[in-house]
């Protein structure tokens, strides 16, 4: 990798500070970035770490119920710590990777990036989440926009992200053999006012909502509901690992199994 | 009762705890004082011509010791082929030169053109990016049969084609083999990929080499599996060294497969540089470097026939391959698809006429070469994959159209130049039909339907010639070294054993299996025995570790020394006990004279042979013997595996419910270290049959170029395995009657994992006849529903 400053700051504030360095980067987990960094396939002049940040650590459950996650929670604690509040998102956490990923990796870094078949996307946009940065609160449906593109400004971060707790939910995730990234994941939640089917991996434009599946399931919620229902395979991702046509067929079969599982 | 030491005992892997406690010493453990750092820097395209490379900046960039081109070794020989196949008219097959950094044209993705050599590997890199390539990208061949037509793009400009060799095997006469086909009652034609692997040992190839002055000698440190093959290699055909200056190293090797028995360019590289640039000179593979450099596995493209006569005998079997040989002729490249590959075609049957057609391609990608198994999979796979296809045509059970066919009389001359000296294949088959409860099977098909899950059993049996040797038969087939091996057998005075053996241990447990068959032999306990291996300074020459050849070959040179050690001791036994040396016996460590009760102790008796006070005055001091030891023949091990899988019928996923291998590998030494042998074998079989993809573009862009995009076998892929290995015809030929358990599993297993998803599907109400390996989610999908 080529030489940069590195900074661990202790605030918020200071990160912002730090980050607003030209090319200053934050740094999460490390679990996308470090990679790209030792392949040389990015230069920022400065690392700003999250990790130092003890506000935006932990698994809380606000007064009105919602679950709040600091953005640089390790998936581990995800996993662990919303298991009873949460779970569902919990869930998804711990299907993250593996150990060493789940250890390493946080919220923050991976919502930030909004790598097309990442987990949390799903999860924060199926839940209907809140963004939280530094400077204001982004809705999750106006949070991603495309992959590997958010709302955020440059040097903006993710504090924390704010999740209503639905009915019910569940993520559905059917593994890339190679990477473990989700081939395709649905993340479906129930709630008293309505459906949301969150989809990851299998678009070129990344994360997105099935409106026409919440739009079935709202009128009736049951696996069937989907049973005539084809998305249009045309914007899907087509690699190695799957067609158009199999991701969209994929995209049916995880979201049916995200109802029965909700039922 | 199963020892509990010796021969057959499970002794515990005594190497496991240097190699778990973080103990092992890895090549790249290795750093000699005052060393620099290579970075090669690669091709990122598949095919091009060289105009220019500008080096002058990189020259001048902090840290830069030298930067070398091509053309720093136009006076150096390329990197050399093992084994000349003589095409089926009787021509050499056509070799191209193999320069250590690209000359003229890049080949491959990977290809490498300069090396920078820095005071570390960051001001390497550095350097590296300040180089101004100027290459004319051309035309990328990638299919091979688009570059077997004629007016292809040529890889090598100076070849009249891409063919490197177009060569045949068993019944010459074509109109013999058509009038067998034309008279079949039923003949069954199978296409066939057997996809492209990358090994991908846990260790990436690393390579350290220093240069003294004062004595004019070269140290390699590198990670191999035949030290004395990648001595003999670099100094007599491509850096023209004197061997008594070089010395070899392969320290603790963290897995090889194969891909680390080949003399790679960056270790001659580095053996070069160090003395150009009079410093040691280290280069450390990244995975993505091993990705595109580290020679790859299988690759072939067949149409294989089966006829059959009216009771369903197996009458002709007839196959077409193409087989791709990559960029370059790796070391043992031309061998594969070869004697490795055409010989096996018979596999356990006895199918009279037998011809098989290979033609081996150029094209602009890594260059392939022996892989775990390496020509057997490949015929296996094919012959196994025609047998399933056929028994499903006919409506006839796939076992019991293979114990038809089988092979019961020994020795057997197969129509493709083998002689198979023993084995059992009924005997082994009905050893796999109770292993793995062959009549549950419809019990356990309808509780997966019960779970809406399709469920099939594949079958199939496998051959391998193993102990890769005999060298005079090899030597005949077109190899260009010896395949014996050696050992030489050090006692001490105090009567423990250094044993120096040419085999070569990276993973095999050499360590702890060897000195089980010493201290069997004398009966003293293991401990008082230790291997020695993977030095030249140190091991007689010996040609490594590969092709499952250790324990048969290199073994059998470790018994034979062993025995002329037991003979000298008894001579000196025989002077203490005041006895004739023919009524001396051995036992338990202990030298007696037959009938009496005087005896004289193992440890009495070498330290005689070094302190000879009261010494037999003919007999030589000292206890230390070598053999050298040349098979008779190859070895045969074969078995049979069954498979069982589920198929999700919603997404095509496939997962393995049960795998039962059932084996004969004639004697067994450790039988813990064979069923970790066919474990593993079997993992990198599944992993080939579900999930390992090296797939290129039509540009020559490696696709699968990480572990994000090339799938390994996790430990969640694969079951709890069953092993049987109590099915054992001894090898006829060597002294310890075994015949090799390395490559077993990674051959049998595939198309026992293909043909229980075909059994899965067509027991389902789905005609597939065939899915392509890898049979990834997608792919399974796509044929259900094709």
């Amino acid at each position: 990798m080529y030489n940069f400053e590195f900074e661990k700051p202790s605030t918020i504030a200071d990160a912002v500070a730090a980050l607003a360095t030209e090319d200053a980067q934050a740094l999460g987990g490390g679990q996308t970035l470090i990679p790209t960094l030792k392949q040389r396939l990015a230069a920022p002049s400065k690392l700003v770490s999250m990790g130092g940040i003890a506000e935006m650590q932990g698994v809380c459950v606000d007064d009105d119920g919602s679950v709040s996650v600091g953005g640089a929670t390790p998936h581990v604690a995800v996993a662990r710590d919303a298991a009873g509040s949460y779970p569902a998102l919990a869930a998804l956490a711990g299907q993250i990777g593996d150990p060493a990923v789940r250890n390493r990796g946080t919220i923050g870094g991976s919502v930030a990036n909004n790598d097309p078949a990442a987990c949390y996307p799903a999860g924060v946009l199926g839940s209907g989440a809140t963004v939280v940065t530094n400077a204001r609160q982004i809705a999750a449906d106006d949070f991603f926009q495309g992959m590997f593109t958010t709302a955020l400004d440059e040097g903006e971060i993710i504090t924390s992200i704010r999740f209503p707790v639905p009915q019910a939910a569940s993520y559905q995730k059917f593994l890339q053999p190679a990477s473990r990234f989700a081939l395709v994941g649905v993340y479906l939640a129930r709630f008293t006012d309505g459906v949301r089917v969150a989809v990851t991996g299998a678009s070129e434009d990344g994360v997105f909502r099935w409106s026409e599946a919440e739009q079935a399931l709202n009128k009736e919620f049951r696996p069937d509901a989907l049973m005539d229902l084809r998305i249009n395979p045309a914007n899907m991702i087509a690699d190695l690992h799957g067609s158009k046509e199999y991701r969209a067929h994929l995209v049916s079969v995880m979201t049916k199994r995200a109802v029965e599982a909700c039922m | 009762m199963p020892k509990d030491s010796g021969i057959g005992a499970s002794s515990k892997r005594r190497e496991d705890v240097r190699f778990l406690t973080g103990a092992g010493n890895y090549t790249d453990d290795i750093n000699v004082r005052g060393q620099a750092y290579v970075y090669f820097l690669r091709s990122d395209i598949a095919h091009g011509r060289i105009n220019s490379v500008d080096t002058s900046t990189a020259e001048g960039m902090p840290g830069v010791v030298r930067v070398f081109t091509g053309k720093d070794f136009e006076g150096v020989g390329g990197m050399p082929c093992g084994w000349e196949v003589t095409d089926k008219h009787g021509a050499p097959m056509q070799e191209p030169p193999h320069p250590i950094l690209a000359q003229g044209k890049v080949r491959h993705v990977g290809d490498p053109i300069v090396a920078v050599v820095a005071d570390s590997l960051e001001q390497a890199r550095d350097a590296a990016e300040a180089i101004d390539l100027d290459i004319e990208e051309l035309p990328a061949v990638i299919d091979m049969k688009s570059a077997a037509q004629e007016g292809a793009t040529l890889v090598h400009d100076d070849l009249k084609n891409n063919i490197c060799y177009d060569w045949q095997l068993g019944e010459a006469d074509d109109a013999k083999v058509n009038d067998v086909f034309a008279n079949a009652a039923h003949v069954t034609t199978l296409d066939l990929v057997n996809n492209r692997l990358v090994a991908n040992p846990m260790e990436p190839r690393v390579a350290v080499a220093e240069y003294s002055r004062g004595t004019d000698e070269y140290t390699l440190y590198t990670t191999s599996q035949n030290p004395h093959v990648i001595r003999l290699l670099m100094c007599a055909f491509v850096l023209g060294l004197p061997e008594h200056k070089v010395r070899v190293v392969a320290p603790d090797v963290g897995g090889g497969f194969g891909t680390k028995i080949f003399h790679y360019a960056e270790e001659a590289f580095c053996t070069f540089a160090a003395k150009a640039c009079n410093r040691p000179v280290k280069w450390t593979a990244s995975r993505s470097e091993a990705f595109m450099s580290d020679a790859q596995g299988r690759d072939h493209v067949s149409t294989i026939e089966l006829a059959l006569d009216a009771d369903n005998n197996f009458i002709g079997l007839r196959t077409n391959t193409y087989a791709n040989l990559g960029a370059y002729l790796s070391t043992f490249s031309s061998s594969v698809p070869t004697w490795l590959h055409g010989t096996l075609m018979a596999g356990n049957y006895k199918t009279p006429v037998i011809q098989v057609n290979v033609k081996a391609m150029f094209t602009n990608t890594v260059p392939v070469d022996a892989y775990r198994g390496a020509g057997r999979p490949e015929a296996t796979f094919q012959l196994e994959r025609v047998i399933d296809k056929a028994a499903r045509e006919l409506g006839v059970d796939p076992i019991a159209l293979r114990r038809q066919n089988f092979v019961t009389q020994f020795p057997y001359d197969t129509p493709v130049a083998l002689t198979y000296d023993t084995g059992d294949y009924n005997g082994t088959m009905d050893k796999l039909e109770a292993a793995a409860d062959l009549a549950g099977f419809a019990a356990r098909r309808a509780q997966s339907e019960a779970k809406g899950k399709l469920r099939g059993l594949g079958v199939n049996c496998y051959i391998e010639a193993c102990g890769i040797a005999p060298s005079n038969i090899v030597g005949m087939l077109g190899a260009r070294a010896g395949l014996y091996d050696a050992a030489t057998v050090r006692v001490n005075a105090t009567g423990s054993i250094s044993v120096m053996v040419g085999a070569h241990s990276h993973g095999q447990g050499h360590e702890t299996a060897f000195p089980q068959v010493v201290a069997d032999m004398i009966g003293i306990d293991e401990s008082m025995v230790e291997i020695v291996h993977g030095d030249t300074s140190k091991i007689p020459f010996g040609m490594g570790t590969y092709g499952s050849r250790s324990l048969a070959v290199c073994g059998s040179a470790m018994v034979k020394a062993t025995e002329k050690v037991i003979d000298k001791a008894k001579k000196i036994a025989a002077h203490l006990l005041e006895a004739s040396e023919a009524d001396i016996e051995l036992k338990d460590g202990q030298f007696s004279v037959a009938g009496t009760d005087k005896s004289v102790a193992w440890g009495d008796v070498t330290l005689t042979a070094y302190v000879p006070h009261n010494y037999p005055l003919e007999v030589e001091p000292g206890l230390e013997e070598t053999a050298f030891y040349d098979p008779a023949n190859f070895t045969f091990p074969a078995g049979a595996y069954a498979c069982e899988v589920e198929v999700d019928p919603d997404t095509g996923q496939v997962t393995i419910e049960k795998f039962t291998a059932a084996d004969d590998f004639g004697n067994i030494v450790n039988p813990m270290i064979v069923d970790g042998q066919v474990h593993g074998g079997i993992g990198q079989g599944i992993g080939q049959a579900l999930l390992e993809n090296c797939a290129y573009d039509e540009n020559g862009q490696l696709l699968s170029a990480s572990f994000m995009d090339y799938a390994m076998p996790r430990a969640d892929d694969v079951p709890f395995y069953g092993v049987d290995h109590s099915s054992q015809t001894p090898c006829t030929h060597n002294p310890l009657g075994v015949k090799g358990c390395g490559e077993a599993g990674a051959i049998g297993s595939p198309p026992a994992v293909v043909n229980a998803v075909l059994d899965a599907l067509n027991s389902g109400g789905r005609a597939v006849d065939h899915i392509d390996m890898p049979m990834s989610p997608s792919r399974v999908w796509t044929a259900m529903h094709g």
